[in-house]
């Protein structure tokens, strides 16, 4: 089949029209061919929007239990990480590559990934960037009380445990100094168990990253001392 | 609240995308939550391709399934989450639908009666998306409507829908292509994007 032909296949493969021969041609075409890719990222998101016009019974409660059980029984010999957060995810770019073309819209050759990394992204795309860098720096803040991650292009996030609700009036700051003057990085409220902040800002070698309480809308310049603070130095 | 007990709060303040990257880390809690947040939906789609509940569990049971076996291969720059598993999902049904060759028999409107589930807010969010949905579909052109509906509802391949319609395939090929392009511009429109996600407010 001709590549103009393969192009127009796109539509059809968002919506699993193609036979099983034409599927596999085309996701062939895919790993190659950035165009599509881009195409049908953007008509799947389409596509999967039809599943929401359809009516939506509850499925059986027992479903959800076989699921869960199935999915326990494969994963067997996969040594739990814990703690979950904190750990680096298991698959590498390299993985991720070589498994991409089965998947079709979800193939990327690794360069190809790397290249996007910088192009716009969500926040929270972004923030998932970050946390799957398998090699992001992460460390923790004393007492254990979170982690700051930093993606290797330096775009980082701070996770924190149980940081209770800025009082009313009051917002968290978070700062980065790579010199002697902190630069604002983000407010947020805190309060939830985990409370997951992609940082405004992004977080050189050796910079430190601090946390203080502001009021409400954050300063440009800190006003107290720090609630806590790490520094990003590489791991040993 | 009681939907916490369903949604652990650990879980409440992530991403569709967090959630699968901890998936990917073998994470069994973080696979129930995504089934929480996506498994009525997939049904519904399911039951709706292949008008059996039992071959619609399935085909929700392989899809998450597949959710699990692949997440480390999902790449959130590529597609949002919601699509990734409810593309696996309808793969799968699309696969049984074929296999068990059970579409031509029944007609394709949907007469299913919707189930109430316990939490009423989730209820108001489905009824507020079908709506949106199908009054994006009523937009289309009948042509491209039909083309949509026999392909990703009924299972039914490029060359049997042209084979159906008696047009040649290339006809069927541009109205699924228009009917898709032309459904995301509509979902688009202002008013209608993705919910903000809380918990990432920064300034800079």
């Amino acid at each position: 089949m001709e590549a103009n032909a393969l192009h127009d296949l796109t539509a059809a493969y968002a919506l699993d029209a193609l036979d099983a021969e034409d599927a596999r041609r085309y996701e062939q075409h895919l790993a190659r061919c950035e165009r599509c890719r881009d195409e049908l990222a953007s008509l799947s998101d389409a596509a999967g929007s039809l599943a929401y016009a359809t009516e939506a019974p509850m499925p059986s409660p027992d479903l959800r239990a076989r699921i869960l059980q199935q999915a326990r029984s494969e994963r067997e010999n996969v040594v739990p990480l814990r703690p979950r957060w904190l750990a680096p995810v298991a698959a590498t770019a390299a993985v991720a590559a070589c498994a991409a073309i089965a998947l079709g819209i979800w193939a990327l050759s690794l360069s190809d990934k790397l290249d996007r990394r910088n192009q716009a992204l969500s926040a929270q795309q972004r923030i998932n960037a970050v946390l799957t860098d398998p090699n992001g720096n992460r460390k923790r803040f004393a007492g254990d009380r979170g982690t700051l991650v930093v993606s290797t292009s330096g775009d980082a996030v701070l996770i924190m445990r149980s940081l209770a609700a800025a009082r009313p009036g009051r917002t968290y700051e978070a700062w980065v100094a790579s010199g002697k003057t902190p630069r604002p990085a983000g407010t947020f409220e805190g309060g939830a168990d985990v409370n997951v902040v992609l940082l405004g800002r992004r977080v050189p070698p050796n910079a430190t990253v601090m946390l203080t309480l502001e009021r409400d809308g954050g300063t440009d310049a800190p006003t107290s001392q720090p609630l806590m603070s790490v520094e990003n130095t590489s791991r040993s | 609240m009681g939907e916490y007990v369903a949604m652990p709060r650990s879980f409440a303040h992530l991403s569709d995308e967090a959630v699968v990257a901890l998936v990917a880390r073998s994470d069994e809690e973080a696979l129930a939550e995504l089934y929480d947040r996506f498994g009525r939906v997939a049904y519904g789609l399911a039951r709706r391709v292949l008008r059996d509940d039992k071959l619609a569990e399935d085909a929700v049971q392989e899809g998450f399934l597949t959710v699990w076996r692949n997440a480390d291969r999902f790449m959130p720059e590529r597609a949002k989450a919601s699509t990734w598993v409810l593309t696996l999902v309808h793969r799968r049904a699309v696969d049984l639908v074929r296999h068990e060759d059970r579409r031509r028999a029944e007609p394709l409107t949907d007469a299913a009666e919707p189930t109430p589930s316990d939490s009423a807010e989730d209820d108001a969010w489905l009824r507020f998306e079908r709506e949106r949905v199908q009054a994006a579909l009523r937009q289309l052109p009948d042509q491209q409507r039909e083309a949509l509906e026999l392909a990703y509802y009924g299972g039914f391949s490029q060359s049997e829908l042209a084979e159906r319609l008696g047009q040649p395939v290339g006809t069927i090929k541009s109205r699924m292509f228009a009917g898709l392009a032309r459904l995301r511009e509509l979902l688009a429109e202002p008013g209608h994007g993705e919910a903000a996600w809380k918990p990432t407010p920064f300034t800079t």
